[in-house]
């Protein structure tokens, strides 16, 4: 019942955002849903609305189920055995969770950058070319503005621009990360989830992530999963605290970390616990 | 320090010291006998090494001659084997790795890859002398080069399988949630990163081989002649010295010689590249 009043709430924040320019309507909306973990109630009806064209940050300590809910958002859980999510996440107004639901058509929809940048063993053009190639054919000269828009809009052209065809294996960590980044955005999703992205980078190479997902609000949906509060306070719109599988609060970042309506946020956000 | 601490730590270094000298004298012991094989090749196989060698054919008792045609089999054959086991291996090794990690039947082929594995290769030479040579009524270099694969076979399937286990599950998540599918991750994607490593596997089977005699006795027997047919016998390296090198004949003995100098050089050669191959991989890891 909590967990229906909730809901509701959690719409009614979304409905009328004050802080952010602007409404934005639901790009993913999940309605009642569980995560099993070979039989471990991992997420417990989960109500929660992503705005389009906002960040939305999933904050909570660890353990509580943050990083579980995004990759449900792109079914890269299923690549695991035993793992299983019930209920519904409409993406556009279609459940992804739907077995007919076409998984490569969510991914090319959903992209997703991980905690640990994974460049493949490739040169950095064709990290970035890669995945372009499996959805469209197109010539060299239309590849390359592909490639470079790519590289512009992750702030990473000016550093890779003259290493286009060196392994990506050689850049730095945060370079990494940001060549990570163009190669979801390459593809041109909808939506782009992150997954503590910054947590295996150092300070300057994170203030550099936090202004691109900024930046990246404008043309993508964001959610990003972190365990740092500063960054969810400095770079998101809306926030989602998570407790032990449930989502205990959502609303406006603003409002969650000035005026959170529940004693478990407010002491996670005040450091008490967590 | 107080006296009982100086009398401990004495115990302990002289415990120490028991240790190490035991430890040493047993690598010292290893080492002996391993050196000893290696100089003793190395000395009979240069005094043995000549021109002739390489052009012509391994002589009847009492005349000239040389191992072209020995070496030319050891070559024909390995390759065949290499080509036959490598591909059948590198599926295998990605169906266990990529398809059926954590089952039930992933988990019984690995065991019974293991047990290939360490298969003694005079029963696989049995198998196929049964298998192929029985039915196409004579020995040949096809039997021998299927004998060879089975032997290529599971290292292939071991090696493959754990390479790509190495391959980071980020690498694969992050190839997958670009929407491309799993096949082609795999070939695109995890092939590229666990390459080296595979490739490795594929030169220690083929080290492994190069030197394989038993299996060889039942399926390719021997050939005296220059022979390219590999319906019909042939001849091969390690087969070739041990016939001369059983033999009351000083000129075999010499070629013998020869033939074990020039595996051995092979077979180092083979590792070299193999250890070559690893340490660039790892400095392209860091």
């Amino acid at each position: 019942m909590t967990n229906l009043n909730l809901a509701v709430a959690t719409s009614l924040n979304v409905a009328a955002p004050a802080a952010v320019q602007g409404t934005s309507t639901a790009k993913i909306t999940a309605r009642n849903l569980n995560f099993y973990y070979d039989g471990f109630h991992a997420l417990k009806n989960i109500q929660m609305d992503i705005p389009e064209k906002r960040v939305t940050a999933i904050i909570g300590p660890s353990g509580c189920g943050k990083s579980t809910l995004l990759r449900i958002f792109n079914r890269i859980y299923s690549i695991y055995p035993k793992l299983e999510a019930r209920g519904e996440v409409m993406l556009d107004g279609e459940n992804i969770l739907d077995p007919r639901y076409p998984l490569n058509r969510l991914r090319s929809k959903v992209g997703m950058v991980f905690q640990k940048p994974v460049p493949f063993p490739m040169s950095i053009y064709d990290n970035i070319a890669y995945g372009i190639k499996h959805y469209e054919k197109l010539n060299r000269a239309d590849m390359d503005i592909r490639v470079e828009q790519a590289l512009r809009q992750a702030a990473i052209w000016d550093e890779a621009k003259d290493k286009l065809k060196g392994s990506a294996l050689g850049l730095s960590g945060g370079q990494q990360q940001r060549l990570c980044i163009a190669r979801a955005i390459a593809l041109r999703p909808e939506v782009i989830l992150f997954d503590e992205p910054t947590s295996a980078l150092d300070p300057i190479a994170t203030g550099k992530i936090e202004q691109l997902v900024e930046e990246l609000k404008k043309d993508f949906t964001i959610a990003i999963v972190t365990h740092n509060m500063q960054q969810a306070a400095r770079c998101s719109d809306y926030t989602a605290f998570m407790y032990l599988g449930e989502l205990i609060e959502f609303g406006e970042t603003e409002t969650m970390f000035t005026r959170p309506g529940k004693q478990q946020t407010e002491d996670y956000i005040t450091g008490r616990f967590g | 320090m107080s006296a009982i601490s100086e009398k401990l730590y004495r115990r302990r270094r002289l415990k120490n010291n028991l240790a190490l000298a035991l430890a040493s004298a047993a690598t010292l012991f290893g080492l002996f006998w391993l050196v000893w094989i290696l100089w003793t090749t190395l000395v009979n196989g240069i005094g043995a090494l000549k021109p002739e060698l390489f052009y012509q054919m391994t002589p009847p008792p009492g005349e000239d001659g040389g191992l072209a045609n020995a070496f030319f089999g050891s070559i024909l054959m390995s390759l065949l084997a290499i080509l036959m086991g490598t591909p059948v291996g590198i599926l295998a090794g990605t169906f266990l790795a990529e398809y059926a990690r954590r089952s039930v039947l992933g988990e019984a082929i690995r065991f019974v890859n293991d047990i290939l594995l360490s298969a003694p290769s005079i029963v696989l030479g049995l198998f196929v002398y049964t298998l192929v040579v029985r039915q196409m009524g004579h020995f040949s270099g096809l039997a021998g080069a299927i004998t060879l694969a089975l032997i290529v076979l599971p290292v292939v399937v071991r090696t493959t399988d754990e390479m790509l286990k190495l391959v980071p599950s980020q690498m694969r998540e992050a190839a997958l949630s670009l929407g491309i599918p799993q096949w082609k991750v795999t070939v695109q994607v995890l092939y590229r990163s666990a390459l080296p490593g595979i490739v490795t596997g594929v030169l220690l089977a083929l080290a492994r081989i190069s030197g394989e005699t038993a299996p060889l006795l039942f399926t390719a027997l021997n050939n005296q002649f220059w022979s390219h047919d590999i319906a019909g016998p042939l001849a091969s390296v390690p087969v070739v010295v041990f016939q001369y090198a059983m033999s009351p004949y000083d000129t075999w003995h010499v070629l013998a010689w020869a033939g074990a100098f020039m595996v051995t050089v092979f077979v180092l050669c083979i590792s070299l590249i193999a250890r070559a191959i690893i340490a660039r991989r790892k400095v392209a890891n860091d």
